[in-house]
């Protein structure tokens, strides 16, 4: 087994295939092999022993009912519309915010203290609250003020909330992918003659920007879930009105259909996050 | 040109620079050599005011650079400076690295500065990498992009930190060339280098620096035949 020469082995390879492609594509059969014989295994398990469970009759009625679902799933997905919408204006607002509050965090200069300490302030108390909380203070807080419409509206209140817990988050992010470029970029930078924000708007942010992506691939996929919690305070999105669904019909299938709207988009994003960041492990090495 | 006075700088407890003078006239190469943590980079770091001094001063043009709260930015752009490690934007083209400086700094136009930037890349061999990134050129040819970026500036004097060092050793001699041809051009150059034979063939004056000192300082044919000091000579044999 030890000969090396191409085509001379016992047992040789199939034409057009070296040695180890011919071992690696047997060592692939069968490894596929194990795996479906064992995934089979596991859900034939399932499909007979959990029926067997003493509640399964009623569980099946109430969360898995087939015209339960045919009944609820379109106003569901109409519903999730509003979770797009919240989503969609709630991104650009936390872009801006968290990347003025990174910077803001980076200054250096004493008369910007204030703005670093405010930075520093926003960062904590935003990143140490539970989202669900900032939510119903905001959400329930600012319209108890009693203004007029539409400024007492949840929508703009709850977008509020989760704009400020999430800009929080992709604030720090940001600072981390910034303090990630290598000094020597900057010295560089210095060496020409470049001010100190030039060097920071043309050098190190292009560059800690696109360095952060997949991280903040995975901060929009928690914030697209997170929508789900305006429910709380008032708007009617998917998870609202699938608990509308529930009280309407006494069953819990609406709620199924809701987690699978919301499966149908986070996981091919969860997806494409992943394949960012293996694309940059790959450019790194 | 240029003038150090007892130059001092420390990291902490460990002296860097300790009371270093030289002076580097227009037109002049310099080239500092020595061991690794002598003091070289340092030295180069603080003539661009990258490291601040602790003592002494620095003298450009007889007006003093190092006087603390200077407002560092117009000096540079008047000093060139290239690194070991090169240093280019990964993001951007050859040809942006190179704009960039220009641009923001003296507030040219792309089209304005087109012509002479292609002038400078052609010059040294790069007229077909312009729009290359960083990352799809050779070693040799990134430290050379990075020569013409800190060219573009147009400084007054060149400052070269162990340009050929982290180089495979094939690739040098093009760089090497580079710094002949800035020689030729009467280009006013301080250069730390490892490269003992290129140093003796082109400097005007050698600096050994030894501990953060200056141990002995020379024209070439001193220093490399008949060098004054022990630790000159120590250093030497080991290295020749």
């Amino acid at each position: 087994m030890q000969q090396e020469t191409k085509g001379a082995a016992p047992g040789a390879a199939p034409a057009g295939r070296t040695r180890r492609e011919a071992y690696e594509a047997r060592a692939r059969r069968r490894s596929t092999l194990v795996a479906a014989a064992s995934t089979a295994l596991v859900v034939l398990a399932i499909v007979t022993l959990v029926p067997l469970a003493p509640g399964w009759e009623a569980v099946n009625r109430s969360f898995f009912n087939g015209e339960v679902f045919a009944q609820t799933f379109p106003t569901l997905v109409r519903a999730f519309l509003w979770d797009l919408a919240i989503f969609a204006w709630s991104v650009p607002l936390i872009t801006v915010i968290a990347l003025a509050v990174a910077l803001a965090r980076d200054a250096r200069s004493p008369a910007l203290f204030p703005l670093k300490l405010f930075g520093i302030l926003y960062t904590d108390i935003f990143r140490g609250i539970p989202v669900i909380l900032v939510v119903y203070l905001i959400g329930f807080g600012i319209p108890g003020l009693g203004l007029p419409r539409p400024w007492n509206s949840p929508y703009i209140w709850g977008t509020v909330a989760l704009v400020l817990t999430y800009s929080a988050y992709v604030a720090e992010i940001f600072r981390s992918g910034i303090e990630s470029v290598h000094d020597s970029q900057r010295a560089a930078a210095a060496s020409l003659g470049l001010s100190r924000a030039d060097a920071m708007r043309f050098v190190v942010l292009p560059q800690a920007v696109r360095r952060v992506v997949p991280a903040n691939m995975n901060m929009l996929i928690a914030l697209q879930k997170d929508v789900a919690l305006l429910s709380f305070i008032g708007p009617v999105e998917v998870l609202r009105q699938a608990g509308v669904f529930k009280s309407l019909l006494a069953n819990f299938t609406p709620y199924v259909g809701a987690a699978l709207i919301f499966l149908a988009v986070t996981i091919p994003a969860t997806r494409y996050a992943d394949y960012l960041m293996a694309r940059q492990r790959r450019e790194r090495s | 040109m240029l003038e150090m006075q007892a130059v001092t700088k420390a990291f902490g407890d460990n002296m860097v620079l300790d009371h270093v003078s030289l002076e580097v006239a227009r037109g002049e190469m310099v080239c500092l050599i020595g061991a690794s943590g002598s003091g070289k980079s340092t030295l180069l770091r603080c003539l661009n005011l990258l490291e601040p001094i602790d003592d002494g001063a620095i003298l450009l043009d007889g007006r003093d650079i190092s006087e603390p709260g200077l407002d560092p930015d117009p000096v540079r752009r008047r000093i060139g400076m290239v690194f070991q490690s090169y240093n280019l934007f990964p993001h951007m083209t050859a040809e942006e690295n190179v704009m960039l400086a220009p641009r923001r700094v003296h507030g040219r136009t792309r089209a304005d500065l087109r012509p002479e930037v292609a002038t400078l890349f052609a010059r040294f061999g790069l007229g077909d990498r312009m729009q290359h990134y960083p990352d799809q050129l050779s070693g040799g040819q990134q430290q050379r992009v990075a020569i013409v970026r800190a060219l573009a500036m147009r400084p007054e004097l060149m400052l070269f930190d162990e340009i050929t060092s982290a180089l495979d050793p094939e690739l040098v001699g093009e760089v090497l060339d580079v710094l002949r041809q800035l020689r030729g051009e009467g280009m006013t150059m301080v250069l730390a280098t490892h490269e003992m034979k290129f140093a003796a063939d082109l400097a005007d004056k050698i600096c050994f620096l030894d501990a953060g000192q200056i141990a002995e300082q020379g024209p070439p044919s001193q220093i490399f035949e008949a060098p004054r000091k022990a630790r000159t000579r120590a250093f030497l044999s080991r290295v020749l």
